[in-house]
């Protein structure tokens, strides 16, 4: 098909949003009264005329290596993270109630794992049993009875979330660890600027450019004594990781040096990274590797990544790492449940929030529901990233439903369940039009003294029709976010 | 306070290295294409080989020295670490390290090279593309040269590039000089090939030399005037002599301005090749062994680099450390 088949007065026209609730349209009865003129804007381009610039788009990503590796059978191949060139939109309205809901999940999660490492009050009045937290793979002895700066453990969040059927957003997921994406969203708002400053102008829409900055304020602040300039780096995997250009953007946005666990070495406890005049001490570390990775000796022993002996600096006090280590345990998929029930724990207050309804299988309960509702459900194992091991309740066959009950049956523990949400869906430019495709958004917060929340956040796009899966490592691109500025009076 | 990460230091210099190798390879390849179409009527591609000192990789690959193979050699073979597709791709590498210390702009140019070169096919290297194909190269390069000079922030690490820069020159520079003149000498002293200046004519000006020799021989030219221009005159920026002197202008700042401990044994190399260099004609030079000379300066330039790595870049090292590691 060619693009001048698609000449049409209006490149809205014909769009049907096909029953879901819809980032620019909203919904039924729901209409999104703060997106006039952007889809005003949007009607009166000629498709060419967009289809066009998104190819400019694609070529500059690529040249810029704005990409991520994907290891196929034999080699490395970079690749870009399919840029849809039509904004998702959110009103101040809602980033207002996101936003502090966002807040809210971090500082009870940030409790939550001050408690499990200290006095345990959580599990012992019974919230939440004890052999999820404790016996989880990811709680980390060492971190019992440490003390971290401010009591923060997680510096740097990031929490998928979900529009239903009605527009309510949900919780998803949790990211607490080494969440990753946040450079798409900067990368994506530079280069709409430059593709579509027309679309942009005088809409006030809320800047993202600050975010390396306030990374770099927050990693600071936790540094240990109390310098007025800590020399702080972010410890990357290297360039054969997949999220490397995140790591160099972070890198370049905070002005501070990029090390591997190679450039940096412990003696007498203390980090220093090899440089041309010798070693200089390291205060503190954005570390992009994981917990298990991160110091040979206290973990994995054949890592080659991490820094031996940096878990004993840690434990010291000589250094500071973001996040801190035994994160890990608070964004456990089986946690997650527990999640609303923390926030009234710790906080006394409802969940702003709301997570999606979720059967936990190690309990019975779950697992006799989930067994027999499995045509309805999206079953995860809890220990896998990157949308791998789901099965798609409604859309699997035969074979792939009984393969679930199976592993369900052997290991229920590994496995929660949700019921299949219909995703809200927002215009997506397609070689044969603008159509619908399902998006999810996962905000950043970043947390030293205070929590800061980025507004927006990456939204990820299914390009693929009918499809719920927009995982990059899926076949899954994503959007610029835009958060209008609040202009009531 | 603020020192350069050891690892950033050594990929400034091989980034730099390898650039300056990628168009001292197209240069060397679209002389020697004239050099093909010889007065001796012979086409010896294999000149290049052995004066590269690559005889052994060579022949363990291709069975003849034929223009199409030597060719395929030095452009296209990825695994031939003289090749322009290795240069680029190692330079690429390095960049893609530095991505978070050097411009964008420069990481955007050095990656739409590679992307060019790995796009390379056998129909580009055939003889009546090759010169446009190493024109193309070699203004890459020079365009990599103009963004870094007009955007690479001046701290520690331009220095570190300087000094990648003129050392890969200064090498490359014996390298020409050494195909170059036996090409048009032949294997045995030729008083016609003396004479020969279309050739001595191709040899300066793929150096970008020609010009400059004029102004200072208005009159005349001879193999000896020529060899010592190239290595000896103190204003042509691609002579030996300029190249060594940069060098130790650049490590004397870098050690007085970061006050780094490290890099006194390079600067006593260093200052053993300028006094070589300041202590014979070019005469006595070509009577004792023009090529045997060139060989003796590039083994002390790799000592150079081989003490750089040992202060700076703290690892022992060398090339063989550096390819491994791209």
């Amino acid at each position: 098909m060619t693009a001048t088949e698609h000449r049409s007065d209006d490149l809205l026209a014909r769009y049907d949003q096909a029953g879901f609730y819809d980032e620019l349209f909203g919904g039924r009865d729901q209409p999104a009264p703060h997106t006039a003129l952007i889809r005003k804007r949007l009607s009166a381009l000629a498709f060419e005329d967009i289809h066009r610039r998104s190819e400019d788009a694609a070529r500059e990503l690529y040249n810029l290596g704005i990409t991520f590796l994907v290891y196929s059978e034999q080699e490395a191949v970079d690749r870009i993270l399919p840029f849809d060139v039509i904004p998702r939109v959110i009103s101040a309205r809602e980033w207002t109630h996101l936003e502090a809901g966002i807040v809210q999940r971090v500082t009870a999660l940030n409790l939550f794992l001050r408690d499990i490492y200290h006095d345990r009050k959580i599990i012992r009045d019974g919230l939440i049993p004890e052999d999820l937290v404790i016996g989880n793979s990811n709680y980390r002895p060492q971190m019992i009875g440490l003390k971290v700066p401010f009591d923060t453990y997680i510096h740097i969040m990031g929490v998928d979330l979900v529009r239903d059927g009605a527009g309510t957003f949900r919780v998803l997921e949790d990211n607490g660890r080494v969440p990753s994406g946040v450079s798409y969203v900067v990368e994506n708002r530079h280069m709409m600027q430059r593709v579509f400053p027309d679309l942009m102008q005088d809409l006030g829409i809320r800047l993202v450019d600050n975010y390396g900055q306030k990374l770099l304020q927050a990693v600071s602040e936790i540094a240990p004594g109390n310098l007025s300039e800590p020399r702080v780096v972010l410890l990357s995997p290297g360039s054969y990781n997949s999220a490397y250009f995140e790591h160099i953007f972070l890198a370049r946005e905070m002005g501070v040096p990029l090390v591997e666990g190679r450039d940096l070495v412990v003696q007498d406890d203390r980090v220093y990274m090899k440089t041309t005049n010798g070693l200089a001490v390291v205060d503190s570390i954005y570390r992009r590797i994981g917990d298990d990775f991160l110091d040979p000796r206290a973990f994995n022993p054949d890592s080659l990544l991490g820094v031996p002996g940096i878990l004993d600096a840690y434990r010291k006090g000589n250094v500071a790492l973001a996040n801190a280590i035994g994160t890990g345990v608070a964004d456990d998929k089986a946690v997650y449940c527990y999640v609303p029930r923390m926030i009234k724990y710790y906080l006394g207050e409802e969940a702003i929030i709301p997570n999606v309804e979720t059967h936990i299988c190690r309990e019975p309960d779950g697992l006799a529901y989930t067994l027999d509702n499995l045509e309805d459900l999206v079953v995860k194992p809890v220990g896998e990233a990157g949308g791998y091991g789901i099965t798609l309740g409604p859309l699997a066959s035969r074979e792939e439903l009984a393969d679930c009950r199976a592993k369900l049956l052997a290991d229920p523990s590994n496995y929660i369940s949700q019921p299949m949400i219909p995703l809200s869906v927002c215009p997506t430019l397609t070689e044969s039009g603008v159509e619908p495709r399902h998006v999810d958004l996962r905000p950043f917060a970043v947390t030293g003294r205070q929590t800061w929340v980025l507004p927006g956040g990456l939204t990820r796009v299914a390009m693929r029709k009918n499809t719920f899966i927009v995982n990059s490592s899926q076949g899954g691109g994503s959007k610029d976010t835009w958060v209008l500025e609040d202009t009531s009076p | 306070m603020n020192n350069l990460l050891a690892r950033y230091a050594e990929s400034i210099f091989w980034m730099a290295r390898y650039m300056e190798r990628a168009e001292n390879l197209a240069r060397i390849l679209d002389v020697h294409e004239t050099f093909s179409r010889d007065i001796h009527g012979f086409k010896n591609w294999h000149t290049i080989v052995k004066l590269n000192g690559d005889d052994r990789r060579f022949f363990e690959r291709y069975d003849t020295a034929s223009a199409d193979n030597v060719l395929r050699f030095y452009v296209l073979d990825a695994q031939n670490p003289t090749s322009i597709v290795f240069a680029v791709r190692a330079a690429r590498e390095n960049a893609r390290t530095l991505r978070p210390w050097i411009s964008t702009e420069m990481w955007a140019q050095i990656n739409l090279l590679h992307n060019k070169v790995q796009a390379l096919e056998a129909k580009d290297i055939a003889l009546p593309n090759l010169t446009h194909l190493c024109s193309e190269i070699k203004e890459a390069c020079q365009t990599h040269s103009g963004i870094t000079e007009g955007t690479f922030y001046r701290d520690e690490g331009w220095y570190f590039y300087l000094l990648g820069k003129f050392i890969e020159r200064a090498d490359q520079t014996t390298r020409l000089l050494d195909i170059g003149y036996f090409a048009i000498m032949g294997p045995v002293p030729d008083p016609r090939a003396a004479q020969d200046f279309i050739h001595w004519h191709a040899l300066l000006r793929s150096l970008a030399g020609y010009h400059a020799f004029r102004r200072v021989y208005p009159r005349g030219m001879s193999p000896a005037a020529i060899a010592g221009f190239i290595l000896y005159n103190e204003s042509f920026p691609r002579s030996v002599a300029l190249c060594v002197r940069e060098i130790n202008a650049v490590l004397t700042r870098l050690k007085s301005r970061y006050k780094l401990r490290g890099g006194s044994v390079a600067m006593e190399r260093i200052d053993e090749i300028l006094a070589a260099l300041a202590s014979r004609s070019i005469d006595r030079v070509i009577e004792d062994g023009l090529h045997e000379y060139l060989d003796w300066l590039q083994l002390r330039l790799s000592d150079v680099t081989s003490e750089l790595s040992q202060s700076f870049f703290g690892q022992a090292p060398s090339e063989e450390n550096q390819q491994q590691g791209v």
